[in-house]
């Protein structure tokens, strides 16, 4: 396919998808569809809860963390005791604790970082029982908070946001389960193995070598990894193996369900706030940067390698191929790159490492504007929201009234929990890469020096701080120092935004709601569209900026000089 | 842009900054607290110079953020220059300083020119005795600080009224100057509406006995002077919501500056401490962390100007944020008084032959409906005003017949309520002639008064009275509109007249029959449905709806009740003023939010100033970024924290005088405020630090 038949498939599908998925789950979190309700109304009794019964925002987010929790309890149990369990054909054996430790919180928090090779290190029962189950509740989790938040908006003078037991129920039943069911057969049709059969052995005779060739359960997990915005593959080269995306379409595909959720939400807000034209503004803001970041990074690519240029041939008409799938090409391989570092999903068709400078400075910018354009899963929509509050806090102010947004008024408890939200990220990623460049056991992890060797640390602790999970690579991650900062990175990145994202919601639904007038700052039109992405820009590059001029920068203005 | 709607802009440098109001003008004003001062007044330049110091006291700085962490970066240069001395850290050390001394100055300054209208103020405050009346009725003469509230005190012409209180007995003129600024004295008396007067007036004639209701130190000049000094001024919602969102920004840069010393370990480059210091301070937000209490406080002043007494800096705030302003309609959307606007005669009369006799039955009306019927007659048709025979007799109106008119020579002519003139005229042998019901109906309609004119058994016709909308008040109330602000008049008229006039006015809904309690019912469901409600008022039976309003201005000569429930005075008892009190609340946030986007785009400049400069030595290659080809890194450095500072001073009379405000649609506004504030606080510095550099360079500095 080529780059431009590819960019305008994706831009119709993503368009109908926007409307009409859009719609369905706005529908699905007003509790207006039912066609489950027999496997629905078993789980909530079992649950001891009901659709009546709404939690402030406080109890909604202690169901939040108390989830989460569990989750990581139990992910990190079955790791450890992998070799007691079965589905372990290559008798793999338990995984080590600092390791486990990583996974649990990578996996809950919808990052999905992986120190480890899926086939050398997991086992099918581990894949499928642990990794995949919380690839499925953590994107949920972060749609319902999400939603939890729009009712905020939607709501005048309530004291509760909804119920959380009840969205994640009907998020996982009405919306990921039966799109990743449809999406997995896709992926089994175009020859994604979907094996519990375990590695085959294939010598080759030319060479007189033996290979082992790693299969498994990959087909359906390939769904759920794209679609929920998770991006951990069942094999070390994730997206880049014919395993796991054989074609052309699937690669597709990939790109389309990554992208799918987390910009159809904003429809799903518009619609919950009763203005399809707000819900238009966010998406706006999203395409824009999304857009821009496409072309610059493709273009980057497709410009040829510095280094190689350095080295006399100016001329490279595939463009940067180092790292390269033949198959997906430079561009494609951008686009995809770029969809995934900005939907916080992280799977790869190519090696980042090798991107150019200013190729890599595309993924790695794309992530540092904190996961908005479009974000993950819930997360890119409440994380945009909190950008969309300061932006009306400033603008508001502009035209002298006091700011308001929806009709709901920011005031001081709002710009709190606002700034919280949208500066506990950089604030965590640069005093984590600080850490890790400082101590020993950081400075060890970069396989280069110099300015590629500080990219390398800082764009693991960007990804993980974003909860994104993409590898850029090059860098050692499963060390104990790794494994423990990377942890903390991505529980801090998930929940530190979160919580203020809930507690937004419960002050915002306690308000009355303004009406609008003439005098009323407008949220649904182009200069506020530019406010937004001026704000995501502006906080994104000015904290940046030092480090960013460090690393990619520095390189880039290098010429192709190797570090 | 007419004088009318040209509110925004106080005219620095001149006395006068009321601009005139739509119907009434505003007085020029010199004298009492409407006094403004030119923004380089030399007093209070130099209150301010020392108010700068002073301000360093860690105890004040540590209440701005901010500005605090610019103080304690200053004493971290302070200490790296003695330890490493150099032309450059003791530069910057220096700048550093002055970085924080203006900020000081821009507040000083703020809070010295309330100082100085504080300092008249006080003058006026009365220092002399009080004539205390005992319970036995005679007099005892005691020092008005011995005043407690109930004492009832005696003032006669040329005595000072000692303390604020209630008239209980009598009537007398009382020169209110000394608060208002207004020279023509004004007639307080007992009961009613009229019956407070201020402590600091002086009663010009006639004898009253006043109650007094505040204590020494509470009185309303008191609380003036505490109020325009900014004495327990306290921040107000949006403001502390600022504040919240400028401390964010401060701390999140901490670390990136901090952090810079490791990624520069690490890539083997030495970072100055000097230097992160500098870049901190240039990307904090110091332009409106310096100005912010300065641009409270001018607001506050703005007001005060105009003569309006804000009790608290929220109600200004709020002002900006109402959605609906109910105005009552006599003083504020009409003239006040009915005039005549046409002669209507029945059939069978000529319109002359009605004005005739009209003018003769006004002769000795002295109302001002009866002058304007002469005025009418006369410049309809040139009658004039005549001599009369010596044997006429005026009748005057009473409530019994009401009508009036004037017996001459045998002939009788009455004006009057339609009902009244049309019985007397049957009872003198006359008819009811055909079609005067009709046009007493359709005058009625039309949301006049008409008055029937009949000359002995023979009714003439139909006299027109119309409430007289102010001129311009139309466009004020169109451009409310376009702020997306709703106008609702209030009035006892019918609902017939009402709507009438309601049309003729331009504003968006009235409330008829208006009673205190119907009042209060509109209030309560404007806020109910979210919005905030403005209105003026004067009377005892307003207190309660003052006080439900959000912003409720009192008019001065009103009740002490009245005062007490409102949150703002004004002094001028302007009723049309609210729409004023409006526009500054509004310009007071816009200032606020403009200088914020200011301060946060003038960090994209210093960025490519400072950056390049910090790791140019270990990647040359980083010099590309210094893209306004800045000397040398020491220079770079320095120009923009230069830069960083004087932008605090030329930025104070922004801050002082509010960004220009024009009343039009929030889309409108915002556009150029992004694009004056947001484009060009991205430009500016780039041209300024390149300027800045330039000359530090001519200079051998660097």
């Amino acid at each position: 396919m080529g780059f431009l038949w590819t960019i305008v498939t994706l831009v119709v599908a993503l368009g109908l998808t926007w409307r009409y998925l859009g719609s369905y789950m706005a529908a699905v979190f007003d509790g207006r569809v039912h066609f489950l309700g027999a496997v629905e109304r078993p789980l909530y009794r079992a649950l001891g809860t009901s659709p009546d019964r709404e939690q402030t925002w406080r109890r909604y987010a202690t169901s939040v963390v108390v989830f989460s929790g569990v989750s990581f309890a139990l992910t990190y149990l079955l790791l450890r005791i992998q070799g007691s369990l079965p589905l372990d054909p290559q008798h793999l054996g338990a995984v080590g604790p600092a390791l486990s430790f990583n996974t649990a919180a990578s996996f809950l928090t919808n990052t999905n970082w992986q120190n480890y090779g899926g086939e050398t290190t997991m086992s099918y029962f581990s894949q499928i029982g642990a990794l995949m189950v919380q690839q499925f509740v953590s994107p949920a989790v972060g749609i319902v908070a999400a939603i939890a938040l729009v009712r905020g908006f939607a709501r005048k003078e309530s004291t509760t946001i909804g119920n959380f037991w009840v969205d994640l129920v009907r998020c996982l039943f009405y919306v990921l389960l039966p799109i990743a069911f449809l999406a997995g057969l896709v992926f089994v049709g175009q020859g994604a193995v979907q094996t519990l059969a375990g590695t085959v052995s294939i010598h080759d005779a030319m060479n007189g070598v033996t290979q082992t060739i790693a299969r498994g359960p990959i087909g359906f997990m390939e769904a759920i990894k794209q679609l929920g915005t998770n991006g951990g593959g069942f094999l070390n080269a994730n997206s880049a193996t014919p395993f796991e995306n054989p074609t052309a379409l699937t690669n597709w595909l990939s790109i389309y369900l990554m992208l799918a959720i987390p910009f159809s939400l904003t429809y799903t807000f518009g619609k919950l706030v009763g203005s399809v034209r707000q819900g238009r503004a966010l998406l706006a803001a999203m395409v824009l940067v999304f857009g821009v970041w496409v072309g610059f990074t493709s273009y980057s690519e497709h410009q040829g390698n510095p280094a190689v240029a350095a080295a006399g041939i100016v001329h490279q008409s595939t463009g940067n191929m180092v790292g390269k799938e033949v198959r997906f090409g430079d561009t494609s391989s951008a686009l995809f790159a770029v969809a995934s570092t900005q939907t916080s999903t992280g799977s790869a068709d190519a090696s980042y490492d090798s991107f150019t400078p200013m190729g890599g400075f595309g993924l790695l910018t794309g992530m540092m504007l904190g996961e908005v354009t479009p974000g993950g899963s819930g997360t890119g929509l409440y994380t945009m929201l909190i950008y969309a509050i300061v932006a009306v806090f400033i603008g508001g102010l502009m035209i002298g009234r006091t700011p308001e947004y929806l009709g709901k008024k920011i005031q001081a408890k709002e710009v709190k929990l606002a700034g919280l939200g949208s500066l506990v990220m950089p604030l965590l990623v640069l005093v984590l890469t600080a850490v890790a460049v400082s101590v020993h056991a950081g400075r060890i992890g970069p396989l280069n020096s110099g300015p590629h060797g500080f990219t390398e640390i800082l764009y693991a602790l960007t990804s993980q701080g974003n909860n994104n999970g993409s590898a850029f690579g090059g860098l050692s991650g499963n060390t104990p120092f790794y494994n423990v900062v990377g942890a903390i990175d991505m529980l801090i990145g998930r929940f530190g935004i979160m919580i203020p994202a809930l507690a937004l919601g419960g002050s915002l639904a306690a308000k009355n709601v303004v009406p609008e007038s003439l005098g009323t700052f407008r949220t649904d039109n182009t200069m506020f569209v530019g406010l937004v992405i001026g704000v995501i820009v502006i906080i994104g590059g000015l904290t940046f900026f030092p480090a960013i001029s460090l690393g990619p920068i520095v390189e880039q203005l290098s010429h192709g000089k190797f570090f | 842009m007419d004088d009318a709607t040209q509110v925004g802009t106080a005219q620095v440098g001149t006395a006068q900054v009321g601009t005139a109001q739509v119907g009434t003008a505003t007085k020029a004003s010199g004298q009492g607290v409407a006094r403004s001062r030119s923004l380089f007044d030399r007093e209070i330049l130099a209150q301010a110079l020392a108010g700068s110091v002073r301000k360093l006291d860690p105890r004040v700085q540590v209440r701005n953020p901010v500005m605090f962490v610019v103080l304690v970066g200053t004493i971290v240069t302070f200490v790296e220059a003695i330890a490493h001395p150099s032309t450059f850290s003791w530069s910057i050390t220096i700048w550093l300083f002055l970085t924080v001394v203006f900020a000081n100055f821009a507040e000083a300054m703020a809070e010295g020119r309330g100082k100085a209208q504080a300092d008249t103020l006080r003058r006026m405050r009365s220092e002399a005795e009080a004539r205390r009346l005992r319970a036995d009725r005679t007099e005892e003469r005691v020092a008005a600080a011995e005043l407690a509230r109930g004492d009832l005190v005696v003032c006669e012409a040329g005595d000072l009224v000692p303390s604020d209180g209630e008239i209980v007995e009598g009537i007398a003129s009382v020169d209110e100057s000394a608060i208002t600024g207004e020279s023509a004295p004004v007639i307080r008396e007992s009961g009613g509406d009229r019956s407070a007067v201020t402590g600091g007036t002086k009663v010009l004639s006639d004898r009253i006995v006043v109650r007094i209701t505040a204590e020494r130190g509470k009185t309303f000049l008191d609380r003036m002077i505490s109020l325009v000094e900014g004495a327990n001024r306290q921040k107000t919602p949006n403001e502390i919501a600022l504040t919240i969102l400028l401390a964010a920004l401060t701390i999140v840069f901490l670390p990136v500056v901090v952090t810079l010393q490791p990624f520069g370990r690490f890539s083997g480059a030495s970072v100055s401490v000097v230097v992160l210091v500098a870049l901190l301070v240039c990307l904090i937000p110091t332009t409106i962390g310096a100005l912010l209490s300065a641009i409270g406080i001018a607001g506050m002043d703005r007001l005060v100007q105009r003569n309006v007494l804000a009790m608290s800096g929220r109600a200004v705030e709020a002002a900006g944020d109402v959605q609906t302003l109910l105005l009552d309609k006599t003083g504020t959307i009409t003239l006040g008084n009915r005039m005549a606007a046409a002669f209507l005669p029945t059939a069978g009369h000529t319109e002359e032959e009605l004005a005739d006799a009209a003018q003769l039955a006004s002769l000795a009306d002295e109302t001002p409906e009866g002058r304007s019927i002469v005025v009418l007659a006369k410049q309809r048709f040139e009658l004039r005003e005549r001599e009369l025979a010596p044997d006429h007799e005026f009748v005057p109106f009473s409530a019994n017949t009401r009508m009036s008119g004037l017996d001459i020579g045998g002939r009788s002519v009455r004006k009057g309520a339609a009902e009244s003139v049309r019985r007397w005229a049957v009872e003198q042998g006359g008819t009811v002639p055909e079609g005067l019901d009709e046009a007493v109906g359709q005058v009625a309609r039309a949301g006049s008064t008409p008055l029937v004119v009949a000359d002995g058994p023979t009714i003439l016709g139909v006299i027109e009275l119309k409430d007289v909308v102010k001129q311009g008040i139309k466009e004020k109330f169109a451009e409310m509109r376009q702020m997306g602000i709703r106008t609702v008049m209030i009035t006892g008229d019918n609902p017939l007249t009402a709507a009438a006039i309601a049309e003729e006015a331009g504003v968006d809904d009235y409330l008829a029959e208006a009673t205190p309690e119907t009042k209060m019912e509109l209030i309560k469901a404007e806020q109910e449905g979210g919005k905030l409600v403005a209105m003026t008022g004067d009377g005892t039976n307003d207190a309660p709806a003052l006080a439900q309003a959000d912003v409720g201005v009192a008019m001065n000569t009103g009740t002490t009740a009245a005062k007490e429930a409102g949150n703002m005075v004004d002094l001028d008892s302007n009723p049309t003023k609210l729409i004023d009190v409006v526009e500054i609340g509004k310009q007071l946030l816009i200032t606020r939010g403009s200088l914020t986007t200011f301060s946060i785009a003038n960090d994209v400049a210093k960025y490519f100033a400072i950056i390049p400069a910090l790791f140019v030595a270990t990647y040359p290659q980083l010099d590309t970024l210094n893209v306004m080809k800045l000397h040398s890194p020491q220079s770079a450095v320095l120009s923009a924290v230069i830069f960083n500072a004087l932008v605090i001073i030329a930025l104070i009379p922004l801050a002082l005088r509010g960004v220009k405000f024009r009343a039009t649609g929030s889309a409108a506004i915002l556009r150029r405020n992004v694009l004056v504030y947001g484009v060009g606080g991205i430009v500016t510095p780039f041209v300024f630090i390149k300027l800045i550099d330039l000359v530090l360079t001519a200079l051998h500095a660097y």
